[in-house]
């Protein structure tokens, strides 16, 4: 996680529009300590509120806790029943399959747009903004709901494949197709990471372009050799935010199923099992401990990320 | 002479906002042949209408008869239906607006507690010196990481212990807090920006660090605290997992939570009213985003938040 905090922000703060100086340092910065600490008060505070429960959480990961007894230390037993609990794993499996299909298919699209939008065409903010706003309304229960009738037996995806004489699968009561109508729902949110790509985009000088077309370099050469390296801190920056956020799924799964993760468990999600052990079982112990999985997951899948990133993203200085 | 010479200025007046519009977009501003122009234009469109068609469907449904609803592909109503909203804002135990004015408590008070406690913070970070603070901005980069569900149990133990179920205070407080490190570092980043020299000149003046931060830095970050309200208000808007796990009484629910509830108990049958109550659910984040979208983009650009 160390490593995370370190290089993410930097990657973040390349993109920063409003940034752009560095912090003044020396005798004009205010040196006053209580001053300082006044400020920080409410954050010390939301500080404490994270540090105990995130202690007491590692805690609860070892315990057999259900919020009606005292806590019993049970060792590892809690991380002992995950693997042999069938649903768990199902919900790992849906999770994953969720995330690395649609993770790198929204990516590729947002990219994919924000270089067409980048070649200067009137109406860019027209584009940028029809493109963008599904992102803002992907969570939101309405959207989730109107995707269950949109993709429902007779709703109008069925009813446009049919004007070709295609009978559609029922998508979202087949537990074959359940959560690829979540993964289109998950694509449709790309505006986010576009105009992330877009912002990056703007900030590759333009005479790099130029000395490129005048040795006779071609548009593709151009786009590999000095668009992708020069965007890649960004790419990475969109890859490991869409990660984390697509590992923490939840109002999908739970909306679009009514609150069971069905059909047949295709649309368990993670986090939506968390709940179910957690706030409708009461083994808060468990899942405690399932949270400590997520977290050793997504840690991992970053560190992997950061040491592959040493290969393939480019920092300019 | 002069007739010559006005051409000429214009030639370069031209010149000058060409070689402007190329800086603004990198690459050939503007150009390609017409026809690869309009080609680019037409698959955006496309795009842009397929990305906008569920919402546009959902909008024409709430005006259509629920039986007409998947009979019909095509967006304009052919029989206008206004009794869905009717139908649907009384379908609930209370009417719509409660759900409606549930969700702008809880959203108005997250706004002012996000802006109030992450300026302040931000401040801190940004424009002043004091120990261990290079230590104290890492940790709030690292909480900026954190899966929020590993808080999760805990959290809501202490929630419960306090006597806090059933109220928005858990959905209110943590925004006092400063516990949303995005917008910390969305205001770190632009304060930075603001000349030292302002506060320098406050203090000679005589102002204390919390009157140079109210009277001359606060003033100065109106466009990021501007993100921030907005971003909130999305967020908090949207939230359904939050509500879910402390809103227990029907009445207090917010929006989502009543939608939900609407379609576990109607949906089945009332398609009508239920996407009514849908398109009112969203309309303020589409009217925010109107509103505010410079912000927005610009916010969403600078620290990657969704």
């Amino acid at each position: 996680m160390s490593v995370l905090t370190k290089q993410a922000p930097g990657a973040a703060a390349a993109l920063a529009t409003a940034g752009g100086g560095k912090p003044r340092r020396g005798s004009s910065r205010r040196t006053n300590q209580r001053s300082g600490y006044l400020f920080l008060l409410p954050w010390f505070l939301g500080m404490l509120f994270t540090i105990i429960p995130f202690f007491a959480s590692l805690y609860l990961a070892f315990t057999d806790y259900n919020l009606f007894t005292e806590p019993n230390f049970v060792g590892l037993a809690n991380f002992q029943a995950m693997f042999e609990d069938p649903r768990l794993l199902q919900s790992l499996k849906v999770t994953f399959v969720y995330t690395f299909v649609s993770v790198p298919i929204s990516l590729a699209v947002a990219l994919l747009i924000a270089l067409v939008l980048n070649r200067g065409l009137q109406g860019l903010a027209i584009y940028r903004s029809v493109y963008y706003l599904p992102s803002l309304l992907g969570g939101s229960v309405a959207i989730v709901m109107l995707w269950r009738y949109i993709f429902g037996n007779d709703g109008i995806v069925n009813g446009f494949l049919g004007i070709f004489g295609i009978q559609g699968p029922a998508w979202v009561t087949d537990p074959e197709f359940a959560l690829s109508t979540l993964i289109v729902l998950n694509v449709w949110t790309f505006g986010s990471p576009m105009v992330i790509f877009l912002a990056g985009l703007r900030q590759v000088p333009s005479m790099y372009y130029e000395a490129a077309s005048i040795d006779g370099a071609s548009r593709w050469r151009q786009f590999r050799s000095i668009t992708l390296p020069l965007i890649s801190p960004i790419i990475f920056f969109n890859l490991i935010m869409q990660l984390i956020g697509s590992f923490q799924t939840f109002t999908q799964g739970y909306v679009m199923s009514g609150g069971t993760g069905g059909p047949a468990d295709s649309t368990l999600f993670y986090n939506l099992y968390l709940y179910q052990k957690g706030f409708t079982e009461f083994e808060m112990g468990y899942a405690s401990a399932m949270a400590w999985l997520l977290l050793m997951i997504i840690a991992i899948f970053t560190a992997i990320n950061f040491i592959a990133s040493k290969f393939w993203v480019f920092y300019d200085n | 002479m002069a007739l010559l010479e006005l051409p000429a200025q214009h030639k370069q007046d031209k010149k000058r906002k060409q070689r402007k519009q190329e800086k603004n977009s990198p690459e050939d501003a503007l150009t390609g042949t017409p026809a690869k122009r309009f080609s680019r234009h037409l698959i955006l469109c496309l795009v842009g209408l397929a990305m906008l068609y569920p919402l546009l469907w959902l909008i024409s449904s709430s005006f259509k008869p629920s039986n007409d609803i998947f009979r019909q592909l095509g967006l304009w109503p052919e029989n206008w239906d206004f009794s869905n909203y009717e139908q649907g804002w009384t379908a609930l135990n209370q009417p719509f607006h409660v759900y409606l004015i549930n969700s702008l408590i809880v959203v108005v008070f997250s706004i002012v507690g996000n802006i109030f406690s992450c300026a302040l913070a931000a401040y801190a970070f940004a424009r002043m010196e004091f120990t261990g603070r290079k230590l104290f901005f890492a940790l709030m980069l690292g909480t900026l990481m954190l899966p929020g569900h590993v808080l999760l149990v805990p959290q809501y133990i202490i929630f419960s212990q306090l006597g806090w179920l059933d109220t928005y205070l858990p959905l209110i407080v943590p925004n006092f807090m400063a516990t949303n490190a995005f917008f910390i570092f969305l205001m770190v980043q632009f304060m930075k920006a603001l000349p030292q020299e302002l506060d320098d000149a406050a203090q000679i003046d005589g102002c204390g660090p919390f009157r140079t931060f109210l009277r001359v830095i606060l003033p100065l970050c109106v466009p990021a605290m501007a993100t921030t309200a907005i971003f909130t208000f999305i967020s908090t808007w949207n939230e359904f997992f939050g509500p879910l796990l402390y809103i227990q009484n029907q009445d207090l629910y917010t929006v989502p939570l009543a939608l939900r509830a609407f379609m576990d108990s109607e949906g089945q049958s009332m398609w009508g009213p239920m996407f009514a109550m849908s398109v009112v659910s969203i309309a303020p984040i589409i009217g925010f985003f109107i509103a505010g979208q410079k912000y927005l983009i610009n916010g969403i650009a600078t620290t990657g938040l969704k």
